[in-house]
């Protein structure tokens, strides 16, 4: 691999990060992947002094934020690959919930595993029953079927005593655990030559609380990894170049061959998997759901995880997660304020970066071709004037 | 027979409400989702209305009808503020730049967000401008519901078949359908109306034509909001009670409304109203509770969409889609 492959967007003399990194030998790659994981696994324990939130627990903030990059990225296999607009995303988070409350602590005794199997099982199925009438309507109908579907789902679940109704359910099992070493954690102060201004050094950090977050966040964490190891393989087979082509033209795709409404079906379903088994992850940290947990705004905010990042873009996808989520803990001095900001940050990044913080290279390439389109159509006015 | 009046009631409000999203559905192919705070705001601004006119309940006739219509052009005149507002800062950029939908979703998001909460902190800005004595009735406990003082005395006015009509339900009904024939005969008869079917039939051609773009997607959404303003006011007359958060629930009912008469088409967002009022009081008879009443809407909705996509009237006003 060298940089001449590559487009001749910019002169050859400043390489894009993305072609310094491809000229890397594969090994070296690996590693650098490791290290990054590695750094997160440690995170919790660094107590980084800018980075840890001072109100709340980080560990706990964590583990939020990895729930978040891991909805948010069920929603980008939606949204930006297969460009599906779901507004209700939030019910398949809510039923992966509830799988795990219901047979879990309401209705029955099952094992966690199992749980989780069950969970994600029962999600993927309603979203292949919720995708296979509905993926037939247009698209900006599809976002209200959707958004209506939510709706029904968080009703439902308010209004059916089985599911005990506004209560909710408690007493939702943990994972199991094995308990077979402590870590210690970090405490920034005079033994590291790191001026430490706010209260990072608290020792309550080692309190039961924060040991009760920090396990979730490496659990979701590794199931990040595995998501995201997935979604690269999917992204880069004939599945998604399906998608990648529904996406930018259903009716061309159609006629090329590509079964779109299958594949828009199966991106559903993918979605709706990571959604349940993100939903059910949350339900085992907090213990307790109830319908009030589940509300449309969440599914905005989902939403606005991935819009933030760039759809169709993992990293994005993770990044949007990690913006939504992560900034209103980490600014509690502005708490009742954290809506207000949040809700300009959408608007002035809608406004002034519509493609996200960070824009898959498919965009980009869509972008020229647009570029050389227009540039043609132009001529071609040019030439009959 | 009182279900069907209370339906009708409430599905004129939906009606009301609805057709904002219709409009600027019909003009910008967009769903305005900040809608909802346009509505809301239009009721405070009601409420507020009243509150500085020191309204009490059981006035006599004619002093209440005047404070009820000070009511109307205070929520109505905040509403279409507010919507040109909306439309100023969440949609005219994009719209310049031929953004993709589902950018200027995420804007409208943002706003809906923003616009929500400041009601809602209302009395922590108050407080920092230093104003929170002074304006204590109208920001006093910002996240509670706040309550919207009737003026009217709510008589019986006639009996059909046992059931007894109020005069607010009444009041309510011939308001809402009066706006909406207005409504319809300004967007069918005056020149505004017509640049207004102009462009949502065709930007472009509506554009060499000499129609004012910018004019008419400001008009479509001052309308939309003078219209929202007025169903909030009908709302409080109806229900008696606004908050922060009012918009959000009745946004989607009202956006399900205007999909079910056909978006984009001004008497089907009566029709998608009145029958979704109705459908969500009938629902009682089925033996449901009534909270399920959204969930019975809900489903309407997808079950209409699934079966006739473009809504009971079709979509928008008579136009072939390219």
């Amino acid at each position: 691999m060298s940089t001449a492959t590559t487009p001749a967007k910019r002169s050859p003399a400043k390489p894009t990060f993305a072609d310094r990194w491809t000229t890397l030998p594969k090994p070296v790659q690996i590693a650098i992947w490791v290290l990054i994981a590695l750094f997160f696994f440690i995170l919790p324990l660094l107590n980084l002094p800018i980075v840890s939130t001072e109100d709340a627990e980080f560990g706990a903030v964590l583990a939020t934020v990895a729930n978040y990059a891991l909805v948010a990225l069920g929603l980008n296999i939606v949204l930006g690959y297969a460009g599906l607009l779901d507004l209700g995303y939030v019910g398949f988070y809510a039923i992966g919930a509830y799988t795990v409350g219901v047979f879990g602590s309401l209705h029955g005794q099952v094992p966690w595993f199992v749980l989780i199997v069950m969970a994600v099982t029962i999600s993927t199925a309603s979203g292949l029953l919720l995708g296979a009438p509905t993926l037939r309507v247009r698209g900006d109908y599809l976002a209200i079927v959707t958004l209506g579907f939510g709706e029904i789902i968080r009703l439902t679940a308010l209004n059916t005593e089985w599911l005990n109704g506004a209560r909710g359910i408690t007493g939702i099992p943990r994972p199991p655990s094995t308990e077979l070493f402590g870590l210690p954690s970090l405490v920034w102060d005079g033994a590291v030559a790191k001026v430490d201004l706010g209260e990072g050094a608290r020792s309550v950090f080692l309190k039961f609380g924060l040991l009760d977050a920090v396990p979730y966040y490496w659990l979701a964490l590794a199931v990040i990894i595995l998501v995201l190891i997935a979604d690269r393989l999917l992204q880069s087979s004939r599945v998604g170049r399906a998608w990648e082509a529904t996406r930018e033209d259903e009716e061309a795709a159609e006629l090329n061959g590509v079964p779109t409404f299958r594949f828009k079906l199966l991106a559903f379903a993918m979605g709706a998997f990571v959604g349940g088994l993100s939903g059910a992850l949350y339900a085992s940290r907090v213990g307790a759901i109830n319908p009030d947990s589940f509300m449309i705004q969440l599914s905005m905010m989902f939403l606005a995880a991935v819009v933030i990042g760039g759809q169709g873009n993992r990293w994005g996808a993770i990044v949007g997660g990690v913006v939504v989520a992560y900034l209103p803990e980490r600014f509690r001095e502005f708490a009742d304020f954290r809506i207000v900001v949040f809700g300009l940050l959408l608007l002035l990044l809608a406004n002034f970066r519509p493609q996200g913080l960070l824009p898959p290279r498919r965009a980009r390439r869509a972008q020229r071709a647009d570029a050389v389109t227009k540039e043609l159509e132009g001529t071609e006015e040019g030439a009959r004037a | 027979m009182n279900l069907t009046f209370t339906g009708l009631v409430v599905g004129a409000i939906y009606a009301l409400f609805a057709l904002g999203y219709t409009l600027v559905y019909g003009v910008l192919r967009l769903i305005n989702f900040a809608h909802s705070e346009v509505f809301m705001w239009g009721s405070f601004g009601a409420v507020w209305a009243m509150t500085l006119l020191g309204a009490r309940s059981g006035m006599s006739w004619p002093a209440a009808i005047g404070l009820l219509l000070v009511a109307l052009v205070a929520a109505m005149a905040v509403s279409g503020g507010v919507a040109l507002v909306v439309e100023r800062i969440a949609y005219r950029r994009l719209r310049e730049k031929h953004a993709p939908p589902l950018v200027a979703l995420i804007s409208a998001i943002g706003a809906s967000f923003m616009l929500s909460e400041i009601m809602g902190l209302r009395d922590r800005i108050a407080g920092w401008l230093n104003l929170d004595t002074v304006l204590a009735p109208y920001v006093r406990q910002a996240r509670e519901n706040t309550a919207f003082v009737n003026p009217l005395p709510n008589v019986q006015v006639l009996e059909i078949a046992g059931f007894q009509v109020r005069s607010n339900q009444l009041i309510v009904l011939i308001a809402a359908v009066l706006m909406m024939i207005a409504l319809d005969q300004f967007v069918s008869r005056s020149r505004l109306g017509r640049g207004v079917r102009a462009v949502s039939q065709n930007p472009e051609a509506a554009a060499l034509m000499g129609v004012n773009q910018k004019r008419v997607v400001q008009l479509t959404f001052f309308i939309g909001g003078l219209m929202a303003g007025a169903a909030a006011l009908l709302y409080l007359v109806h229900i008696g009670v606004t908050r922060y958060n009012v918009g959000f629930v009745l946004g989607i009912k009202a956006f399900t409304a205007a999909v079910l008469g056909g978006i984009g088409n001004i008497r089907g967002a009566l029709v998608g109203g009145l029958v979704l009022g109705l459908v969500e009081n009938y629902a009682t008879l089925l033996g449901l509770a009534s909270s399920w009443k959204d969930v019975v809407s809900f489903l309407l909705l997808v079950v209409v969409l699934l079966f006739r996509p473009t809504g009971i009237l079709g979509e928008s006003l008579g136009k072939a889609r390219a």
